[in-house]
């Protein structure tokens, strides 16, 4: 190990982020260089007076008691099993464009008014995922572009084992994985980026429902474009602002992988 | 009663990081009403997304609520657009803005009490571009993982590692240069 690579590990070291393998290198290092033992040094100092300068501000003692007694609005009723089978049964393709239409209009309405809709199908569940996860910032569980990173995350969070690449030199670069919930369903979540365009990949095993269609479904709702294809065993629903024909690249390529 | 349970159950959950809700908000908001009031939204919206939480690390899942209710917050109440932040962009300006400002310059005898007194650190922080003090505040102030810290702040973990490296850096040469400055009159 150099003085180059010192200072660009230094931060992760002082804040024991290391591994014991880079530690015991760094630390051989230092015993001969001086300069980075003086560099350290410095940096361990600064650390300190922020520590102990900077100031930690408790909450006032008015607000947890505020808080335990917040009136939180009640939870939105739960998805109608019953209901949703009956949408599954008439699912055909054919006659997606009509019964579709109709359907959105009322979702839609309902996003908007805030109120949960009685009916909630899997592209509404997909969408109100995706929202959700951008409003919170809690994007992913597992922040990493390395593949080797998140897929290992998923094992024994899951039961299946998603299939993880990153696609940064395609222009998609990977930014991690989380866990999300469709309706019952335990999903995993990659998420994509594509320029400024967040983009949330949901998969799940093929024999946990029937809902995604054989072939390949895309649709648009409240202005989000989907698209649904069945992939390595997998159901693949696809969720982003970014247009319909950049996702097709992207599905092309997360078939391809 | 199931909403009984689940107030009790997001109370516990939620209830112990109150102080760390609060901290975070104040560095970000820079104001106490204001940081009661973000604290505030924060638990509704939490509350509301609570289902969502299946993790052990309810302390990360609150703060980057916290964090985004802050940035949402500060943008309606200065109305600005909202500017991309360029990670390697060069800071010469606020260098500038802060080497002016009266309260920190002074001639060389104070400069030792003002090291020792903790208004330097806090002024200096304070005036901290806001993606810098908050990697500062939840490292030093929190002690959180870079892990936790890049869940919060939602991006990857090396962006946290090279944001606190020029956060550091920064602090380092705003103090340095007033160890050095000459003294104004």
């Amino acid at each position: 190990m150099n003085c180059e690579n010192v200072s660009n590990l230094v931060h992760a070291y002082l804040d024991n982020e290391l591994d014991l393998p880079n530690i015991l290198a760094i630390e051989a290092h230092l015993e001969s260089c001086p300069n980075c033992r003086a560099g350290i040094a410095e940096l361990s100092a600064l650390q300190g007076a922020i520590r102990k300068g900077a100031a930690y501000h408790a909450a006032p003692e008015s607000l947890r008691p505020r808080l335990q007694h917040l009136d939180y609005q009640p939870a939105p009723k739960p998805v109608k099993a019953g209901g949703f089978k009956v949408w599954l049964a008439s699912w055909q393709l054919s006659k997606l464009a009509a019964a579709y239409a109709v359907l959105m209009l009322g979702i839609g309405l309902g996003w908007q008014l805030r109120q949960p809709p009685t009916l909630e199908p899997l592209p509404s569940a997909v969408v109100a995922s995706h929202i959700r996860s951008l409003m919170v910032d809690h994007l992913t569980d597992v922040a990493s572009s390395d593949q080797h990173t998140v897929k290992p995350w998923f094992n024994g969070k899951l039961d299946f084992s998603p299939q993880v690449s990153d696609l940064a030199p395609q222009g998609f670069p990977l930014l991690g994985g989380r866990l999300d919930y469709l309706d019952k369903l335990t999903v995993t979540a990659l998420v994509y980026r594509r320029r400024q365009h967040i983009i949330n990949v949901f998969i799940w095993p093929k024999a946990d429902d029937a809902a995604t269609p054989l072939g390949e479904f895309s649709s648009t709702l409240n202005g989000y474009n989907l698209l649904a294809f069945k992939a390595h065993g997998m159901n693949y629903w696809l969720v982003s602002d970014l247009n319909a024909k950049e996702l097709l690249e992207l599905k092309s390529l997360l078939v391809g992988a | 009663m199931a909403d009984q349970n689940k107030t009790k159950r997001f109370n516990q959950v939620a209830l112990p990081h109150l102080d760390a809700a609060y901290n975070l908000a104040k560095w970000l908001t820079q104001n106490p009403q204001d940081a009661e009031d973000v604290v505030q939204e924060s638990f509704i919206k939490a509350f509301r997304h609570f289902e969502g939480f299946h993790g052990n690390e309810g302390k990360a899942w609150l703060l980057a609520i916290v964090r985004n209710t802050c940035y949402t917050w500060l943008q309606a109440k200065k109305n600005l657009p909202q500017e991309v932040f360029d990670e390697d962009g060069d800071h010469g300006e606020f260098h500038r803005q802060f080497a002016q400002s009266p309260s920190l310059s002074g001639n060389p005898e104070h400069f030792m009490e003002q090291m020792l007194e903790r208004d330097l650190i806090n002024k200096a922080m304070g005036r901290l571009p806001g993606e810098f003090r908050e990697v500062l505040v939840l490292r030093e102030l929190e002690g959180l993982s870079y892990n936790e810290i890049a869940i919060i702040i939602g991006t990857p973990i090396g962006t946290v590692m090279s944001r606190l490296a020029r956060a550091r850096g920064l602090m380092g040469e705003l103090l340095a240069r007033h160890f050095n400055q000459e003294p104004t009159r």
